[in-house]
């Protein structure tokens, strides 16, 4: 099912490939002051291509999320999986919230179960859930409860969750924006791992600029009234990326001047380090 | 005697532990050496009994010497266990010995004891018939509140519909029916099934109804993200996010269930433990009232025990749960 385009020789999967046409979504309030949540969006992903989603608050990131979920139906336009319109929620594209959201009621292994569950294909799977806890490194948490464990642990419950149907696509809502920010960076090699040995499209929603330099192929800056795509920008940097390195630093200036957050002419200040 | 400072010794766990045994032994010289003011010729159970606790307590207390374990529960308990040695102490002196309160309404400890001795039968054959009805009404209640509850949570026309009677009836308590009731059901042990379980139906419907409605969304969104179809949502995801709301209902449901069956059983039903305190009021058999109050009160605390004990087992994933 999964396999590597043969003609371009590049790594792009003619699996998980997402297409994005033409998306308008409004909401209306009661005080019938219309959001323009979404206008004109229009976006091709390649199949195992990592895409961050970034821009300031009220940008439609979370909203354009949702609708590639199949939470939430565009006004106009459409998106398809693999050519397939996307009109409701499937296990195809699998969903981690920022809360990991995790099913309270449920020990920590019957959470990842849940997937196979819902398909009723549990039998004969159960090795592949076993597979994921120990992947996430909680083998001793197995039959922990969600409140016993900490947020990091939590999230990695909730990535192995959103694992164990094999997704094509994997949607992120600002997964780590809960962490601190020594869990966060661990999790986030976690998170390039689980994408380099799975090959998953992942679209990941961030506020976290030097997050989606590190992780994305493209990171897609988006601003708000009415929400669209400002600009993409290419990451061509090799993996892993040194945080520290001159080129990370360039595009990290170079996206928060998109985001009018930083200065383009600063060649006159010193500070004498 | 009376003496209470014995709080004060705590450090001394064994100087503590003997206090009830004081306090028994008091009792006993207190019903022994004062002359009865009330005519009283049955067998004295009361003094049997404190005499068989002072037995039993002093063994104890032995054991609790070797074992660790045994001093700290008895250690715990031991200053209740005075308090209510010291209760019934005073109610035999204030009846029995004293006669200060009126016959036949404050009969003395004796008295009841004895109806245990003397009408067990009876009583065995009321338990058995309330706990029928009970359980009856209850099991029918609350399984029509929890389906009812899922419909009105999940399915939007159906609160539109129905929660408008739900809020008119509801309110309405269950035993205000009994009259309907007798006549409708062709008996009036069905009459009363029906009144119990209307009791109990209304706080499990409210209380799985809310719970239902109130489940977090994004737990609906995850799990169709995983997969699920509307039965797996309904089945796997409301209705165990729902299960601590419901619980409440549940226990709410109990007490309702105890009051429309005591009441049910003293105005329409000719059997159970409601009837009983009927049957001996209007003989002014005070005696066998406090009996029946008795076992009303083990029998009732222990079911709702029971529910505690069962919600600890399905709720075994929640914190901060009520405490009984």
């Amino acid at each position: 099912m999964v396999g590597y385009a043969s003609t371009d020789g590049s790594s792009s999967l003619t699996s998980g490939v997402i297409d994005i046409v033409g998306i308008d979504r409004r909401f209306s309030s009661q005080e019938e002051t219309e959001i323009h949540a979404l206008h004109d969006i229009n976006l091709k992903i390649k199949g195992g291509e990592f895409i961050t989603l970034i821009g300031p608050s009220g940008c439609g990131k979370s909203t354009l999320l949702r609708l590639i979920a199949g939470l939430d139906q565009p006004d106009s336009g459409h998106i398809s999986l693999d050519g397939d319109v996307i009109k409701g929620p499937s296990y195809l594209r699998g969903l981690v919230f920022q809360d990991p959201t995790l099913f309270p009621w449920l020990t920590v292994q019957k959470n990842i179960s849940v997937g196979l569950v819902a398909r009723k294909i549990l039998k004969g799977n159960e090795g592949e859930v076993d597979a994921l806890i120990s992947m996430i490194g909680l083998e001793g948490f197995k039959n922990a409860f969600p409140h016993q464990l900490s947020g990091g642990m939590a999230q990695r419950v909730a990535l192995a969750r959103a694992l164990i149907n094999k997704p094509r696509v994997l949607l992120l809502d600002e997964p780590l924006g809960a962490l601190d920010a020594f869990t966060r960076m661990h999790m986030q090699d976690e998170i390039l791992s689980i994408w380099k040995s799975r090959r998953t499209t992942m679209i990941m929603v961030t506020h976290d600029v030097d997050e989606a330099i590190y992780l994305s192929d493209r990171v897609v800056v988006m601003s708000p009234r009415p929400g669209k795509i400002q600009e993409i920008i290419d990451i061509p940097m090799g993996r892993p990326r040194p945080r520290n390195h001159p080129d990370f630093f360039r595009l990290r200036s170079r996206i928060l001047e998109t985001l009018h957050f930083a200065e383009s002419d600063y060649t006159d200040l010193t500070y004498n380090l | 005697m009376f003496n209470l400072d014995y709080l004060s010794i705590s450090k001394n766990k064994d100087l503590k532990n003997v206090v009830p045994l004081v306090f028994l032994v008091a009792a006993i010289i207190l019903h022994l050496a004062l002359p009865n003011k009330q005519v009283f010729k049955a067998k004295s159970i009361y003094l049997t009994l404190l005499l068989l606790f002072l037995a039993a307590y002093t063994v104890i207390l032995i054991l609790s010497h070797r074992n660790t374990k045994i001093r700290e529960v008895l250690t715990g308990n031991s200053p209740l266990l005075a308090l209510f040695v010291f209760l019934f102490s005073l109610w035999d002196t204030v009846t029995l010995k004293l006669f200060l309160l009126p016959l036949p309404y404050f009969p003395a400890p004796d008295r009841v004891l004895n109806i245990f001795l003397t009408d067990w039968r009876t009583l065995g054959i009321s338990v058995f018939h309330s706990m029928r009805l009970l359980i009856l009404g209850y099991l029918i209640g609350a399984s029509l509140g929890f389906v009812a509850g899922i419909l009105l949570g999940w399915w939007k026309s159906c609160r539109y519909w129905v929660m408008p009677f739900i809020r008119i009836i509801g309110p309405v308590p269950a035993v205000t029916w009994i009259p309907i009731a007798m006549v409708v059901f062709p008996t009036s042990f069905m009459g009363s099934v029906f009144i119990i379980a209307l009791a109990v139906w209304f706080p499990v419907t409210i209380m799985t109804f809310s719970g239902i409605s109130s489940v977090r969304n994004s737990y609906f969104e995850v799990a169709s993200t995983l997969g699920a179809n509307e039965p797996f949502l309904i089945l796997r995801v409301a209705i165990p996010a729902a299960f601590p709301s419901i619980f409440i209902g549940l226990w709410q449901a109990t007490s309702a269930s105890f009051i429309s069956l005591i009441v049910a059983e003293m105005m329409g039903v000719k059997a159970g433990l409601g009837w009983y305190i009927t049957w001996a009021t209007s003989w002014a058999e005070y005696a066998k009232v406090y009996a029946v109050l008795i076992i009303i009160a083990i029998i009732f605390s222990n079911l709702i025990k029971l529910l505690f004990k069962l919600r600890d087992k399905v709720l075994i994933w929640q914190k901060g749960l009520i405490k009984w």
